[in-house]
């Protein structure tokens, strides 16, 4: 990745990305694009980030073949846990990294915003295990369908602030996120959970992100000797699907597939599927495809899974949608459901509703053009945090 | 390139007089699409020099509840961006004085840059002010406004470094807008210490007016403004007195801070050249 002075252009990915950020912010994402290029190239510091990953994290996570699937479905299907990591998904890999580059850089206090609470509970843990201070922004309707993931936050020293304006859900949450970094910036490092906002926040987090495809890569080479065909990982924000993808990129054989929320259909507001329905534009610091109404303003999305409930998503993934390396598709409330369902009785794992998501779709594939070819899943996170969810949906009490 | 137009004369004016230039700040459509042109009028007409026109946005980040709120308040009212053209149109016609169109980015991406910066210049606004696209993001909309005769406002906040200054400035056009402190928009209870050092920081760097805007609230914190800038914008306080006077007495409430704010900046020391 190139350096940038403080007046070139940075952080593109085709014609996506860059760093449409308000005049206060730009000497300190400057601070930070250099601190994470010192940190990236520091022994010391990738050594201590290893060393957490293994110890803290539990990495490497296993890759698992999930046979019964396989069997039942007609192609060979792994699954890349990300859901035994620490904290119960992969949200976890960026928080330790991005933690530990906040105390480097010597910032006490960290900000976080967070859909579904896994984002937050990740940083909440790493800001206890690296004793730093932590606020974690969350709209109001997430902390209603999230409860238990505020009080783990809250058991793990970090203070929730709920958020009311717009719809109340994650993008309510990063506005507010930005407004505490644009007023606290010299004190705070803002800890943002995707690979979305403006550079260098997309790379970086791409970055930390990278060790779930660069161990599965290895462990599908290990395990069968060869890539799989097809690469499947959910799409909110895309971190998890950024993090599987970039290794693959470039192997030509291997098709990467990301998997957007559908909803409850393809109207303007029933989903949150950005790459699938939405157009380029500039949200939240970066150019990339947004969900808008036809006056260009942000609209508000739908999905069962609140951490896929975002109108925008990360510019790589935007780029790649353009330049053809991944393609993306969505699934539907009703069958991230089934699917959720599925693996919880073939496997014996409980996903998380954004990672059903992409477990839904690449059933679909194995029963059609994947058939008796080699699908990778990526288990993003575990389901125990939705399990009151999905019991109230079943019983029709939702 | 060099832009002069409606709003350059309004900065000479102001200086033969002796004082700095008011800009009140009001969201399109607030406090509803009605009652907008005419309320800005009497802004214009009670003594705001310049009106900054917000764009209401559905995201506003750099914004404090009271802009959030009149912005929401537009947008559920039906407010767009082709609206706030139509009344451009309306008060450039009423009033004459300059008007600024202040607002996010995406609006104007989604609409056409081309297409709106030419409606703009029709419509007699002399600059736009969009704080979501810094100095390394502004080819495009650059090649807009330079094309239509518009200035873009450069920004500069107290933690812009001195390069930063330096490159900013070289490319001032209009006037350099200082944000006062470090954060968003909203009424406070006095002038940041922050804001005189940025003045003074940038006029190392331009000659183009150095205007003063964020959490400016009253007459005496203009005042002092006015003392060491070439103008002061107010903005959330103006939306808080709007939406706290009772409906059938918001002209003469409006009317009357402006004419105090407007005292305020008269006999002001300009700045020496």
């Amino acid at each position: 990745m190139a350096t940038d002075t403080e007046t070139q252009t940075p952080g593109r990915f085709g014609s996506f990305g860059g760093r449409f950020a308000p005049e206060t912010l730009m000497a300190a994402l400057t601070e930070l694009d250099r601190a994470y290029e010192d940190a990236r190239a520091d022994s010391s510091f990738q050594d201590e980030l290893q060393e957490l990953e293994r110890t803290f994290v539990g990495r490497p996570t296993p890759l698992y073949f999930a046979r019964n699937l396989s069997e039942r479905f007609g192609a060979r299907i792994y699954l890349k846990r990300e859901d035994l990591a620490h904290t119960g998904a992969h949200k976890i890999n960026n928080a330790v990294g991005q933690g530990l580059l906040a105390r480097r850089m010597g910032k006490g206090r960290i900000i976080a915003e967070t859909g579904a609470g896994q984002h937050g509970v990740a940083t909440a843990t790493v800001c206890a295990k690296l004793g730093l201070e932590c606020v974690v922004y969350m709209g109001e309707v997430d902390m209603e369908r999230q409860a238990l993931n505020v009080f783990r936050m809250e058991l793990l020293g970090a203070e929730v602030q709920p958020v009311s304006s717009g719809t109340a859900t994650l993008k309510d949450a990063i506005n507010e996120a930005f407004r505490d970094w644009v007023a606290n910036v010299e004190s705070s490092y803002y800890l943002i959970g995707s690979v979305v906002g403006m550079h260098p926040y997309p790379t970086m987090v791409r970055d930390f992100q990278s060790v779930i495809g660069r161990e599965a890569r290895a462990q599908m080479l290990g395990e069968t000797g060869s890539l799989p065909d097809y690469v499947v990982a959910c799409v909110g924000g895309g971190s998890n699907a950024m993090g599987i993808f970039h290794p693959f990129a470039n192997d030509a054989s291997v098709e990467l597939v990301g998997v957007e929320a559908g909803g409850r259909g393809s109207g303007l507001g029933e989903h949150a599927a950005t790459l699938v329905y939405g157009v380029p534009g500039v949200l939240h610091g970066a150019r990339t495809y947004v969900l808008q109404d036809e006056h260009g303003q942000i609209v508000g999305t739908h999905s069962v899974s609140a951490g896929l409930d975002y109108p925008g998503v990360g510019p790589e993934h935007s780029h790649y949608k353009e330049s053809g390396r991944a393609t993306y598709v969505a699934v539907d409330d009703a069958e991230a459901l089934e699917a959720f369902q599925t693996l919880s009785h073939a496997e014996g794992i409980i996903p998380a509703l954004e990672s059903a998501h992409a477990v839904a779709h690449a059933l679909k594939m194995a029963e059609g053009e994947a058939a008796g070819k080699t699908i990778l899943i990526n288990l993003s996170g575990r389901g125990d945090k939705d399990v009151t969810q999905v019991r109230d949906i079943l019983r029709g009490t939702a | 390139m060099t832009i002069v137009n409606r709003l350059d004369r309004t900065f000479e004016r102001a200086r033969g007089e002796g004082r700095a230039v008011l800009m009140p700040y009001l969201t399109a459509g607030y406090p509803s699409p009605e009652a907008f042109v005419d309320l800005a009028t009497d802004i214009l007409e009670s003594g705001g020099d310049v009106l900054e026109i917000g764009i209401p946005f559905s995201d506003p980040l750099l914004d404090g509840v009271s802009i959030q709120d009149s912005q929401q308040q537009a947008l559920d009212a039906g407010t767009t961006p082709a609206d706030c053209l139509t009344y451009a149109v309306e008060l450039h016609t009423r009033s004459g004085k300059p008007l600024i169109f202040m607002g996010a980015y995406n609006p104007i991406l989604s609409y056409g840059i081309d297409r709106f910066c030419r409606a703009s210049k029709e419509a007699g606004v002399a600059a736009l002010i969009v704080p979501d696209v810094p100095f390394e993001e502004q080819g495009e909309l650059l090649a807009g406004t330079e094309e239509h005769g518009l200035h873009l406002i450069q920004l500069l906040a107290p933690t812009s470094t001195d390069a930063r200054v330096e490159a900013v400035c070289a490319r001032a056009s209009g006037f350099v807008y200082c944000i006062s402190l470090v954060g968003i928009t909203g009424a406070r209870a006095s002038v940041a210490a922050t804001a005189r050092p940025l003045v003074e920081r940038v006029r190392r760097y331009t000659d183009v007016p150095v205007i003063v805007g964020f959490g400016i609230s009253g007459p005496a914190q203009v005042r002092k403004v006015a003392e060491f800038a070439d103008g002061v914008i107010v903005a959330s306080k103006l939306i808080d007195v709007i939406r706290d006077a009772p409906e059938d007495r918001r002209t003469e409430t409006a009317r009357t801070f402006i004419g105090e704010l407007r005292d305020a900046v008269q006999g002001t020391a300009v700045s020496p050249e």
